[in-house]
């Protein structure tokens, strides 16, 4: 049984029918990468398993239905959400950001400052005056601060500095040796790098399922799919 | 300059009043986004729960008299407004047009009903006789009912700030008003923080109920609805959702209205808030908040 299985998911948008009956299962462990063009409904697709949006189908964490559970309730069954463009609260300071996220008796905050060293320096710093790698880390951190049974990381990697990619892809293969993940990326280096499985979406349909790695080994197929030359 | 000193104090204890409305006003909006056009209500609501109790209590002295009724119009002021978003709010998040109809319709009902049931004339209220006196400050009888606004407005803005700041549910609502998807994304359930919200929001707008018996000598069916247009105008020159701006903008409202209705004509007070708004609007749209949040 997959960890999470997605099944007929359907998003609309106001006229739009983004999502238009996606199907695919994300295993356990390791890191299951959402690829594809731009506009395609990937972030829509975490969006619907955070019940961020309205959508219809079903999604199934561990065999137990998602749809119609409130976000609150699923964050809180272990699924954690890392959001395109970071969301930190810029007028609450770091330690206020990450303060609001805990929700285990224990909090992992020895783990978050072992990844993040640069946070507990910046704790009192408001996050708002942050840079995009900082608040990035900020973001990544309050996912980890609980246990997660699946975390959904959206472009952790959009808009950084190469340095910063590569430190953002250190923390995913670490992470991901502590939960699932399952992650959107257009870089395709970091998911060389993190990702075992691939589902590829194009135009709100599923157009391809399977090992990461012999997608990106495939050029013709990395060209036609997401619209990119990938140097391995 | 005695002159000038009275319409000062009374200027600012005007503007306490107004920010005890508008500090809930603002907050609601900042969280919820909700336009709460029912907040008079919880005004009169606690006026006149204050009022009732008090003309029931007949046979205790003044103060206690005074002290259990005014804590009497708090609690119906606070329960009511969370009850308000149990039961009406709730059903009509993000369908903002039904949200208007709902409290405006409500504000309505409301006044409707205490007139009703106790009709269209001011009630008097009994309050120690302390307050309808004045102290004298450098050569000006400045009423004591003023002081005690400014007093307790301050009380209320620093409960708030520290309840904003130290308290868990003070940081849910902080980030809240940021991103309010992002809050529920960190698995917190943010409705309870909207009830907490509007209970805060009545109870503050329940004790200017009872404080304003206390200034205009009476409980007045009609007071919410017209003291929410002044609260209306604080909160959107203060800047929707911050607490310091609208604290800023209540002082600044009750200053221009007291030194206008003087200086110019009376009645002129109330214009004057009005151009200032617009004067606010076009230089800062956002209002002060950009700079004093």
């Amino acid at each position: 049984m997959s960890l999470l299985a997605v099944r007929d998911l359907h998003v609309y948008l106001g006229e739009s029918h983004v999502l238009q009956g996606i199907e695919f299962d994300v295993a356990e462990g390791g890191v299951t990468a959402l690829l594809g063009r731009n506009g395609v409904g990937k972030t829509t697709t975490l969006r619907a398993l955070m019940g961020l949006v309205d959508r219809r189908g079903s999604i199934a964490l561990e065999g137990r239905e998602l749809t119609g559970t409130p976000t609150h309730r699923i964050v809180r069954r272990g699924v954690g959400y890392v959001p395109e463009d970071r969301d930190v609260f810029a007028g609450l300071t770091v330690q206020e950001n990450l303060r609001l996220a805990e929700r285990d008796a224990d909090p992992r905050y020895d783990l978050v400052y072992d990844l993040f060293p640069e946070l507990k320096q910046r704790a009192r710093q408001l996050a708002g005056t942050l840079s995009g790698g900082q608040q990035q880390m900020v973001a990544i951190a309050r996912a980890l601060l609980n246990e997660n049974r699946v975390l959904l990381v959206d472009e952790p990697t959009k808009g950084l500095a190469p340095l910063l990619v590569t430190q953002v892809a250190d923390v995913l293969a670490r992470v991901s040796e502590l939960t699932t993940v399952l992650l959107v990326e257009q870089n395709l280096g970091v998911v060389q790098r993190v990702a075992r499985d691939a589902v590829v979406l194009d135009t709100g349909r599923v157009v391809h399922i399977g090992p990461a790695q012999e997608l990106l080994a495939d050029r013709a197929m990395v060209h036609r799919m997401l619209g990119v030359g990938h140097a391995a | 300059m005695t002159t000038f000193v009275l319409l000062t104090i009374t200027g600012v204890g005007l503007g306490a009043l107004y920010f005890l409305i508008a500090s809930g006003l603002s907050l609601i909006y900042g969280l919820m986004g909700v336009l709460n056009f029912a907040h008079g209500a919880f005004l009169t609501v606690g006026a006149f729960g204050m009022w009732f109790v008090e003309s029931k209590l007949g046979g205790l002295s003044v103060l206690p008299r005074f002290l259990v009724a005014s804590l009497a119009g708090l609690v119906v002021g606070g329960v009511f407004a969370a009850l308000v978003e149990l039961f009406l709010i709730r059903p009509l998040y993000r369908r903002h047009i039904e949200q208007v109809l709902v409290t405006v319709g409500l504000g309505l009902a409301t006044v409707a009903l205490v007139t009703a049931v106790w009709g269209n004339d001011a009630r008097p209220v009994a309050y120690p006789g302390w307050l309808s006196r004045a102290s004298t400050v450098a050569g000006a009888h400045v009423p004591n009912v003023s002081y005690l606004l400014i007093v307790v407005a301050l009380l209320v803005l620093a409960s708030l700030t520290l309840f904003l700041k130290y308290t868990r549910y003070g940081l849910i609502i902080r980030a809240g008003v940021e991103n309010r998807a992002m809050v529920t994304a960190l698995g917190i359930d943010v409705r309870k923080a909207f009830t907490l919200v509007f209970a805060i929001g009545g109870t503050a707008a329940a004790l200017a109920g009872v404080l304003g018996n206390v200034y205009f000598t009476t409980a007045d069916p009609n007071r919410g609805t017209s003291l929410l247009i002044f609260a209306f105008i604080v909160v959107v020159i203060g800047g929707l959702g911050s607490l310091r701006g609208t604290a800023v903008a209540s002082v600044v409202v009750g200053l221009v209205q007291q030194f206008a209705n003087y200086y110019a004509s009376s009645g002129l007070g109330d214009l004057s808030v009005v151009l200032l708004l617009g004067l606010v609007l076009l230089a800062r749209p956002r209002g002060l908040s950009g700079s004093f949040a």
